[in-house]
């Protein structure tokens, strides 16, 4: 019943002094738009950045790593007061790197409820031969449609397809910068030697640049069986599982519980990659701090107004109090208009900061890390546009509630008397 | 004697800045339902500060306040504003109408704050007393585009609008010039013997308050006069 008559009363005296509230309300606008824009921006540079990095790192990588055994013979004897040993100069054994068993851990990972997806690898040296030079390099066996889905091969491709590495026996994919070393082009053939000295000629399928030149130059994909034709081994042998969690910050857990579990070394994106979210926390935490500074100002700005309005509007209050509308009354009153023009300075905000990223997503933006990148990214999440709104709420309520107080409590009888 | 709407008891009031003064001693009086006062006095005698004593706006006295047989001492803010809403109506030297709203808003306000009856009801109830008053036909328009007289007879029609049990006026013909003096006071007249209203007003003008039925002369804080058989 009241709300009805509240309201009526703050819209009249909104209009009334609309310039002023028009003035507030672009505050509120101005800063809602910059707060989405600049969250959005951040956030999708922030997706492009860590995307270089992270998309293509396994949250866990399970493998066997090369170091002195641990269980030396000697040891296993039985203990005695009378001796103690002294193991020296432990080197390195023949340990193989291949993953024992591994169609069975597999199967057991593709039923782990938190996996999102496992991708195989074989990795293994190998040597370009260009003329009398030999660049050496690595050669990763891929299941290439695994590795497109989880770790976006294809984003990193720029000439070729990568899935005629399955079609196509004896192919290879390398890096730009090899490719110009070796003067290859997409359908050449380029020769490759093993360590045991085994030539082969592959077929290049495709070109792919990362923008980090060591990997441009060094790292090339093949499928899995020509890598393990390439090094002569069996149609089972695996050097590398290479994990996606649907959850990235169980990466750590899992994979101490998996290095238990299949007696293997596992390695967690946060241990191989820690730098990484840093700079994302706290580039994300500067545009907030921005967003929230931008719409504390525009909140003065409204305190202001209705700190004027109040006193342009004594004499109402007066009377509004003396036909018997309670401080409550005025209050409310005060309040709606707070919230009246954050609420549509807020929603017009919402929508010119769509399009001010909108706008940001034309802009052309080129980065030789990126070759599928075109325009500055830009991640319109919805979340950032709910915080907006919230915020824009809670400020505008804010710097309403001190000048509504105030307002609720004008004695009208000094204002009436003064008279 | 009739009921009685509005009963002083021992009203005291002090005003201690900056030093102590004594606005008010013991006042005592009662109005009865369909009386027609006048509160008189030299300025600074302590009427006004009186009638927003009686009114509820003022809580700061000492002593007992009765609107209607209840007590106006120990009400929160809110209930005396509902008290003001529902049974006081205002007329002030200043007609404080909005500028905002039309004329019928302004006197619809105080009705839609009661909120005792709907929207259009409320909106027939205000016509009427434009009616009353002879100022139907400004209903539509601003309050600002009214002349004083008008916008004082609309402030008159707004202090009716919940058909209150008394109405208080503060010098409600003090800015005006005679001949709409004459028009406020006529009404005034025209209430309290068609429609038998209650009303209180404070006045210094000597021929005004010798034309209604009651007079109560103030002097220095302190009821002399309080004449009941006039």
């Amino acid at each position: 019943m009241n709300i009805k008559l509240i309201s009526s009363i703050a819209k009249s005296l909104l209009l009334a002094r609309f310039k002023q509230t028009l003035i507030a309300a672009v505050g509120v606008t101005f800063s809602i738009t910059m707060f989405i824009a600049l969250l959005s921006f951040m956030a999708g540079l922030n997706d492009l950045l860590d995307g270089i990095m992270l998309n293509r790192t396994a949250h866990v990588r399970l493998y066997n790593e090369i170091q002195p055994n641990v269980h030396q013979p000697i040891n296993k004897l039985p203990d005695s007061i009378n001796r103690y040993n002294f193991i020296r100069s432990v080197k390195s054994g023949n340990s193989r790197q291949q993953i024992y068993n591994g169609a069975a851990i597999m199967k057991t990972l593709q039923k782990d409820s938190r996996v999102l997806g496992i991708a195989p690898k074989l990795i293994s040296p190998i040597f370009f031969n260009n003329t009398a030079i030999d660049i050496a390099g690595v050669i990763n066996g891929i299941d290439i449609q695994n590795e497109a889905t989880l770790f976006h091969f294809n984003d990193f491709l720029i000439e070729g397809q990568s899935s005629d590495l399955d079609k196509i026996s004896s192919s290879i994919i390398i890096g730009v910068r090899l490719a110009k070393i070796l003067s290859a082009n997409v359908g050449d053939r380029v020769q490759v030697s093993t360590i045991s000295g085994d030539i082969f000629q592959l077929k290049v399928t495709g070109l792919y640049k990362t923008g980090v030149q060591d990997i441009d130059k060094t790292q090339s994909y093949a499928s899995i069986a020509t890598v393990q034709k390439l090094i002569g081994k069996p149609n089972t042998y695996i050097t590398d599982i290479q994990i996606k969690l649907k959850d990235l910050s169980m990466a750590p857990s899992m994979a101490k519980e998996y290095a238990r579990l299949f007696e293997l070394d596992a390695v967690d994106i946060q241990t191989a990659n820690a730098q990484f979210e840093t700079g994302s926390s706290v580039r994300t935490l500067i545009s907030f701090a921005v967003g929230v500074v931008l719409l504390i100002v525009a909140g003065f700005g409204i305190y202001n107004i209705l700190n004027m309005m109040i006193y342009e509007k004594m004499d109402t209050i007066a009377i509004l109090k003396a036909t018997g509308f309670s401080g409550k009354d005025v209050q409310n009153i005060f309040l709606v208009i707070a919230v009246g023009i954050g609420f549509f300075g807020g929603i017009l905000g919402l929508l010119l900061g769509l399009g001010l990223s909108a706008l940001i997503d034309l802009i052309p933006f080129t980065s030789d890390a990126l070759p599928n990148i075109k325009t500055y990214p830009i991640d319109y999440n919805p979340v950032f546009y709910l915080i907006a709104a919230v915020f824009a709420l809670i400020t505008t309520f804010f710097a309403g509630w001190f000048p509504a107080r105030k307002a609720s409590k004008v004695d009208p009888v000094i204002i009436i008397r003064g008279k | 004697m009739s009921e009685t709407i509005l009963e002083a008891r021992k009203i005291n009031k002090e005003f201690n800045d900056p030093v102590k003064v004594k606005v008010l001693t013991d006042i005592n009086f009662s109005i009865a339902k369909g009386e027609f006062v006048a509160l008189t006095g030299k300025s600074g005698c302590g009427k006004s500060t009186l009638l927003y004593i009686l009114s509820t706006m003022d809580t700061d006295y000492e002593g007992e306040l009765l609107i209607d047989d209840i007590s106006m001492v120990k009400k929160k803010e809110a209930e005396l504003a509902k008290v003001r809403n529902k049974k006081i109506g205002f007329v002030f030297q200043f007609h404080y109408l909005l500028d905002e709203f039309t004329v019928l808003k302004n006197v619809m306000l105080p009705g839609l704050k009661l909120s005792q009856f709907l929207e259009k009801e409320v909106e027939v109830r205000a016509m009427e007393k434009l009616k009353i008053l002879g100022i139907d036909k400004l209903a539509a328009k601003k309050a600002n585009q009214l002349s004083g007289g008008e916008k004082q007879r609309v402030a008159i029609a707004r202090a009716l609008i919940n058909d209150p049990d008394i109405i208080m006026g503060d010098e409600p013909t003090g800015n005006l010039d005679k001949k709409n003096s004459d028009i406020v006071f006529d009404l005034f007249k025209k209430l309290a013997e068609e429609l038998k209203q209650t009303l209180l007003i404070v006045t210094h003008d000597q021929s005004f308050a010798d034309r209604t039925h009651r007079i109560i002369t103030m002097e220095d804080g302190k009821i002399i006069n309080n004449n009941n058989t006039k």
